[in-house]
């Protein structure tokens, strides 16, 4: 218990105008004026400052963290609005990093940001860790999760995993003292291939605001030293049925990381664990012929016989189409009887990749005339008809 | 017996876009064979090429890691919910990218 000393040593530190500031966390027993100056005393790095991250920012400075690191090294894009509200219309174009820090210390100014203009790597991640008593992971891939999960592992930091696919969420704290980590749950990361394609990409926009906050809320606990830790628990959430499901979570004595006989014993090549090289997975390396979007519109104003065929889902045929013929992709194979193998056709999606799998099943199925419209609708409006909106 | 399978959001699209799927089966195994025998494109993103559940997906019988239970001889009870937890990376929705 603290002593009247130790407790009035400490009030001195809070001004009468964070008093104020924070007086609905003063009057809670759970903060109190011990729990404020822990906040204040504490510091949480942010891995990312996208759709996790701004309300784990926004939550992390109103509740008064005295030391907040942002972690990202993009810059923000009109797309990313739907669900970043760090973000404004005018902050389009700038680095995040930038306007994150704006925000927040317009929120508070009483508390310091550290921006990190970085990408995170096996170089710099211990470095910038070990500055911090918690981290909370943001990040939008597999190769920064792990690099994430072991750089924690490592330092002995918690780690506060959140993330989202479409409207679901998965929510835990790793790299807590005896608890799970990360590679406890999944000993290595799914090959490039097999994560679900763009077809069924995209999130709800507030699901990443719903879980950003748990994380903001778990972090927040883990400095008060208040409450149940989701330690050894994962959170499921699915904002569609509206409900929450826990599952138990074990630390796993023969995990790589954490388990009695660690082989990570320092950062790895995260890239080439997760089996990708360059940033993101390579399209799948086959040849299939192709035609530009520039030779269609030729052929199509010249009246060429051609087929339009458009192998994306009904709900992207109604952002934009070509007028083409839609069957998705997962359907092909059992609706390839509506093709006529004796016209030409070409497939296409939204920027070809697809279509390049379409057009290959079409070769293997016996159609000869197939062809791919390289780069999708995005290079039709980029290259024939800028009316045709990108998404 | 009748169990419930959990087909988790990435999945859908290969099990006929739903949400749960009931089968009947008296083992984890055997309930995940009946799903992917009534949806084969499923088996691939569950099952390695040994035959072995893929070490990004995880299996649970309502709240327990079947890896620490008896894994696929696992058995169930009427009424068991079987959830398919695999790993999901989203945070800034790089999935927005091809």
């Amino acid at each position: 218990m603290a002593t009247k000393l130790e407790v009035a040593t400490a009030s001195a530190a809070l001004s009468n105008e964070e008093v104020l500031r924070y007086s609905r966390h003063l009057i809670m027993p759970e903060v109190g004026m011990d729990g404020q100056l822990k906040l204040k005393q504490a510091s949480v790095l942010c891995i990312g400052t996208g759709g996790l991250g701004a309300p784990l920012g926004l939550y992390l400075a109103a509740a008064g963290v005295g030391r907040i690191g942002l972690v990202d090294f993009d810059k923000v894009d009109l797309t990313n609005l739907q669900r970043q509200i760090l973000f404004s219309s005018s902050d389009v174009g700038r680095p995040k990093i930038e306007a994150a820090s704006t925000r927040l210390r317009g929120l508070n100014p009483d508390i310091q940001i550290d921006q990190h203009e970085t990408r995170l790597t096996s170089e710099n991640a211990l470095d910038l860790f070990r500055d911090y008593d918690i981290i909370v992971d943001g990040t939008d891939n597999f190769p920064t999760r792990y690099l994430v999960n072991d750089a924690c592992v490592l330092l002995g930091k918690p780690n506060v995993y959140g993330s989202i696919f479409r409207f679901e969420g998965q929510v835990s704290i790793f790299g807590y003292p005896s608890g799970p980590c990360y590679r406890c749950l999944y000993p290595e990361p799914p090959p490039p291939g097999l994560v679900p394609s763009c077809a069924e990409g995209g999130v709800l926009g507030v699901l990443p605001g719903i879980v950003g906050a748990l994380q903001a809320a778990e972090a927040i606990k883990l400095i008060l030293g208040k409450g149940e830790p989701l330690v050894g628990r994962l959170l499921l959430f699915d904002a569609l049925a509206m409900r929450f499901r826990e599952l138990k979570l074990r630390k796993n004595p023969e995990c790589p990381a954490c388990g009695d006989h660690p082989t990570v014993t320092k950062l790895l090549d995260y890239l080439e664990f997760c089996g990708i090289r360059g940033e993101e997975a390579p399209a799948p390396q086959t040849s299939v012929p192709e035609i530009t979007p520039r030779e269609l519109k030729t052929r199509l104003d010249r009246g060429d016989d051609l087929f339009i065929l458009d192998v994306r889902e009904p709900h992207e045929y109604q952002i934009c189409n070509l007028g083409g013929h839609l069957i998705p992709l997962g359907d092909l194979p059992k609706r390839v009887s509506e093709l006529d193998s004796s016209r030409e056709i070409i497939a296409h999606c939204r920027s070809g990749k697809r279509s390049a799998e379409a057009t290959q099943f079409l070769q293997k199925a016996g159609f000869r005339k197939v062809l791919n419209l390289k780069g999708g609708i995005l290079a039709w409006s980029d290259e024939v008809d800028p009316a045709v909106p990108k998404y | 017996m009748s169990v419930k399978v959990i087909i988790p959001t990435p999945l859908r699209g290969y099990a006929g876009k739903q949400e749960s799927v009931d089968v009947q089966a008296s083992t984890v195994g055997e309930a995940l064979s009946s799903l992917t025998t009534r949806y084969q494109d499923l088996k691939k993103h569950l099952y390695a090429d040994d035959g072995r559940l893929r070490s990004f997906v995880n299996v649970y019988v309502n709240d327990e890691d079947i890896r620490y239970l008896q894994k696929d001889q696992t058995q169930l009870k009427e009424g068991d919910t079987v959830s398919i937890v695999p790993s999901i990376a989203g945070g800034a929705a790089a999935s927005n990218r091809e």
